[in-house]
């Protein structure tokens, strides 16, 4: 078969399984690359050798030319928040130790169905809440390109897996930013899909209104091919859209699209490398056809502190169900403990600071008398982030904004002031507000070699736009995006 | 003293809240089966046991039955209502909230109308909206277990919660009006009110207020009140109890309180303090319910008749008594039954009277419904015609009714083969009474001497002597003639 160090994207593994080489000898050797270097970065939760391994023989036996299966033998990992029956699938958190869920994620169903191959499964912050991969009971996930940063999060194990070459695709999960800001800090393209594009069934919630499931890549027909499989209506989760899957890529891509940047929201806060690799981005798109506009999205400006309401508002709710009664970890308890105590103890034990932090700050904004304050307001704020961004669209195609403020930062840089972190989602969390699709793919590497992110906003249900004209801003980036040290092509 | 005699100084005001399990075959969120009695947690799924990741699907038979139960108690039916989550931790909520809903529930502002002994009574319905049930905790106890044991299965069956206004102003009008609410819920095929299982649930808010007084006092919550005694035994306690607190000069703390059947009174469940912040806030997982007018038009066409209006029909177009009426139009499977007697016989009047009479007191014995009684409505109609038209007599049709009942044999060919047809030939009825007023002279010298009441006793005797045959008219008319007493000209 190829030489193995070869074989990274979606596309390689086709091509060697059109070659001489099965599902097997694949799965092997990203086996074998987690093995040899995921004790370094904690990417995975947990490797599922065994039925991995199961998987892709039976993608052998039936053979990977089935066009039912567009993933036939293609690795995956899967973030930990996400349900795989049989395997452990916890959400980072203490209180779900050792849970294994009786089913399957729709998308992992369909995953499974397209004949993917289940890896294993990645770390993230604490039921997906954080930006850094460091709130997780496993412990911190490094990032592959300068082991004493962070991958971003909350999806940064599935960002670090694939930027180390340990999966050539994974999913996340995106609730302000999770998929978007670790694939800018490590070089990816991830999609966030339209709210309601992608099902949420067996996706441990955080904010069910803000969540959806998208996938991470080294390319963006990577993250398309992905994302064409796990996208399309599901009975099963009532907020899952009906609209039909488009054909990827669509052939009929505009050549002349108008882009919007609201310039405005960029003022302050933004590292110079960031801003100014955005703004090459911009040549670059404008270069290949497409036309820029100045807009305004005056509501935007508040998207992090209504995030910041709606958000753990919903998360205080959705987190109630891990009490210690049916499943999980239960405190001990002397024979005496009533209810109540069994309870405080096992959610003080089980949850970090983190989790206790947003449950905190949810219970209040939703309790009597601060509800109108708080969770309403909030909610008419999405509105109007909402309006602004139906009002561009009439004029523009997609929206351009850098991924994130600044690129990767150390680890423990933001240990004791979480609202500097909460900060960093200005530029993601409106795509969650408002439900709109978005994607991050890499724009360059600042002055220390560290990825930074372009981020596209298309129209609701228009994954497509943005997919296409990522795709071509991929095609004609000026500047390499290079590789994270000790994975030169040579190496 | 008496707590709703006209004695007592306060005037208790009663609002109910009623939780009725809706009876559709599956769980309002998942496709679980709905039935009681099965072996603990064999009716479950990851959706209902509030599993990691699992959501919720609306279940549309669900709202259909809501529609029906919103449009029979006179509700208006929103074309958008919302599901809320309403947020308290107990081990078998296993979500750790119920869906419910809150703001802009599926119907409101409706009201339940009837008839009573003293008068038309009318109760608002302040709202009609779903929800979901909790599971069931069984404490120690209950159970060989030492320990609280968790049942899931009724977990996710759907329910409506049915909230009146406080119209009601005694126990035993709070007893009543639910006795006819659970009809109404019955009648329309939405509930089965079995209060024993629990798929109808009653809760109170009681207050007092000084006669006179139209500000409302300060309302006590009194919950488990499963039954229609409970209902009215611990609504009289509890007007008992704050009328004491009240003459004492002390206040009625708010409050909700516990009806412990055992002990007869109410017990202090939680105080305002302590009451629950559920902080109530809009389902995201679950769309807002649309319903369309083409599907209230369909659910208010497809409405049974209620039993209100039956009786109403019963009284105005069949000339019943409101007796007969409301007993015969309370329960639509025995309504149906009068009503096809009552066409076969040509006769409504009689056939209330048969139906009410033979058929229920044959229902009673055999601990039987309508559905399994042994003569057909068709039947009865035909034997009615008989007794109606003084073919037979109406003892004979007792006879009669009771050798058809079970045997599928008609009433025409008992009457012809046993010979039974009714004497109503003056001439052979003449000698039959001659007869009787020999054998009893005593009475006979009674009714000459104007003892009308005794003239019935003989008008036994004649109908025995004819093995029922006699017509009891004619029989009546020949004994007062041969009597000479009053009343005949």
């Amino acid at each position: 078969m190829t030489d193995a160090s070869a074989i990274e994207t979606i596309a390689d593994v086709r091509a060697a399984l059109a070659g001489v080489g099965s599902a097997v000898d694949v799965c092997t050797i990203f086996l074998e690359r987690i093995q040899e270097r995921d004790a370094a970065l904690g990417a995975f939760t947990h490797v599922a050798s065994d039925t991995a391994l199961e998987e892709a023989a039976t993608v052998d036996a039936r053979g990977a030319d089935d066009p039912s299966q567009p993933l036939a033998g293609v690795p995956i990992a899967i973030k930990d928040n996400i349900c795989t029956r049989g395997l452990p699938t916890t959400a980072a958190s203490r209180i779900l130790t050792d849970y294994r869920p009786p089913y399957d994620a729709t998308v992992v169903e369909r995953l499974r169905a397209a004949g993917a191959v289940i890896l294993g499964k990645t770390n993230c912050d604490e039921f997906a809440m954080g930006s850094t991969t460091e709130h997780s009971c496993y412990g911190i996930t490094r990032n592959p390109w300068d082991h004493d940063r962070v991958p971003g999060g909350s999806s940064g194990g599935s960002a670090a897996a694939v930027a180390a070459r340990l999966a050539p695709v994974a999913l996340g999960s995106d609730t302000g930013g999770s998929i978007r800001q670790p694939a800018a800090f490590c070089g990816l393209v991830g999609l966030k899909p339209t709210y309601g594009r992608v099902s949420r069934y067996g996706l441990l919630a955080f904010a069910s209104s803000l969540d959806q499931i998208g996938p991470l890549g080294l390319t963006v027909a990577d993250v398309a091919a992905v994302f064409r499989v796990i996208a399309g209506h599901d009975p099963a989760d009532a907020t899952s859209a009906a609209e039909a899957v488009p054909e990827w890529p669509s052939g009929t891509a505009n050549e002349t699209p108008a882009i919007g940047v609201p310039w405005t929201l960029l003022n302050d806060g933004i590292d110079d490398d960031v801003l100014a690799s955005f703004r090459t981005a911009l040549d670059t798109l404008r270069s290949s056809g497409a036309t820029l506009v100045d807009i305004e999205l005056p509501h935007a400006t508040y998207a992090v502190p209504t995030y910041y309401v709606v958000a753990p508002a919903e998360a205080s709710s959705n987190l109630a169900r891990y009490d210690g009664v049916r499943y999980g970890v239960r405190a001990p308890l002397a024979e005496t403990a009533d209810l109540t105590a069994m309870y405080d103890r096992t959610r003080e034990s089980g949850f970090s600071d983190e989790v206790k932090r947003r449950i905190m700050l949810g219970t209040y904004a939703l309790s009597a008398g601060y509800y109108d304050a708080y969770y309403l307001r909030a909610q008419q704020i999405r509105t109007l982030i909402r309006r602004d961004y139906d009002t561009v669209f009439s004029t523009v195609d997609a929206v351009a904004l850098p991924t994130t403020p600044t690129t990767a930062f150390p680890l423990g840089q933001h240990a004791d002031d979480p609202l500097q972190l909460y900060v960093g989602d200005i530029f993601t969390a409106s795509a969650n507000l408002t439900g709109l699709p978005a994607l991050s793919v890499p724009s360059g590497n600042d002055s220390s070699g560290l990825p930074i992110g372009l981020q596209l906003v298309g129209r609701a249900f228009d994954e497509v736009t943005i997919l296409d004209l990522a795709a071509r801003f991929e095609r004609e980036r000026s500047e390499p995006i290079g590789r994270p040290p000790g994975l030169d092509p040579s190496a | 003293m008496m707590p709703d005699s006209e004695a007592s100084r306060f005037e208790p005001v009663i609002g109910l809240e009623i939780h009725a399990h809706l009876l559709t075959e599956s769980k309002i969120f998942c496709s679980c089966r709905t039935s009681f009695g099965a072996a603990p947690n064999s009716h479950v799924c990851p959706v209902c046991l509030g599993l990691p990741g699992a959501l919720p699907v609306l279940n549309r038979r669900v709202v259909e039955l809501a529609i029906r139960a919103g449009l029979a108690l006179g509700c208006t039916v929103q074309r958008c209502s919302i599901f809320a989550r309403k947020n308290y931790f107990y081990p078998d909520l296993p979500k750790g909230y119920q869906i419910s809903q809150y703001e802009q529930p599926l119907a409101s502002d409706g009201m339940l109308s009837y008839e009573t002994e003293e008068g038309q009574r009318t109760v608002r319905i302040t709202r009609v909206h779903l929800e979901e049930d909790a599971g069931k905790s069984l404490h120690a106890g209950e159970t060989q277990s030492r320990h609280t044991t968790l049942d899931y299965n009724r977990s996710g069956v759907p329910l409506i919660e049915i909230v009146t206004e406080p119209d009601l102003r005694a126990p035993a009008t709070a007893g009543d009006f639910f006795a006819r609410l659970r009809a109404v819920l019955m009648a329309i095929g939405v509930n089965d009110g079995n209060m024993e299982e629990g798929s109808l649930r009653c809760d109170a808010n009681v207050s007092l207020r000084p006669r006179g007084e139209t500000a409302l006092g300060v309302k006590v919550e009194v919950k488990n009140l499963n039954s229609f005694r409970f209902l009215q035994r611990a609504l009289e306690h509890e007007i008992i109890r704050q009328a004491d607190c009240l003459e004492m000069g002390e206040e009625v703390v708010q409050e909700t309180r516990l009806w412990n059947e055992a002990r007869g009174r109410t017990e202090s469940m939680r105080s305002k303090e302590e009451a629950h912040d559920y902080r109530y806030f809009p389902e995201p997982d679950l769309p807002p319910i649309e319903v369309s007018d083409e599907w209230i038009s369909e659910v208010r066409a497809s409405l049974p008749e209620l039993p209100e209006t039956r009786k109403q029909r019963y009284l105005r177009e069949l000339g019943l008594s409101a007796t007969e009426a409301g007993q015969l139009a309370e329960q639509a499977d025995l309504a149906q039954f009068f009503e096809d007697t009552a066409r076969t016989a040509g006769n409504a009047k009689t056939a209330a009277h048969w139906v009410m009479g033979e058929v229920t007191r044959h229902l009673k014995t055999d601990g039987v419904g309508i559905d399994q009684v042994g003569v057909t409505a068709d039947a009865l109609g035909r034997l009615v015609g008989l007794v109606d038209s003084g073919v037979i007599s109406s003892s004979t049709g007792k006879t009669v009714f009771e050798k058809m009942y079970g045997s599928g044999l008609e009433a025409e060919e008992i009457v012809e083969r046993e010979n039974l047809v009714q004497i109503g030939d003056r001439n052979e009825l003449e000698a039959l009474v001659t007869r009787v007023i020999s054998e009893q002279p005593d009475a006979a010298a009674r009714v000459r001497g104007g003892h009308e009441g005794t003239l019935g006793f003989l008008v036994g005797r004649v109908m025995k002597a004819s093995r029922g045959r006699a017509n009891p008219k004619l029989a009546g008319e020949l004994l007062r003639q041969q009597l000479r007493a009053p009343g005949v000209t």
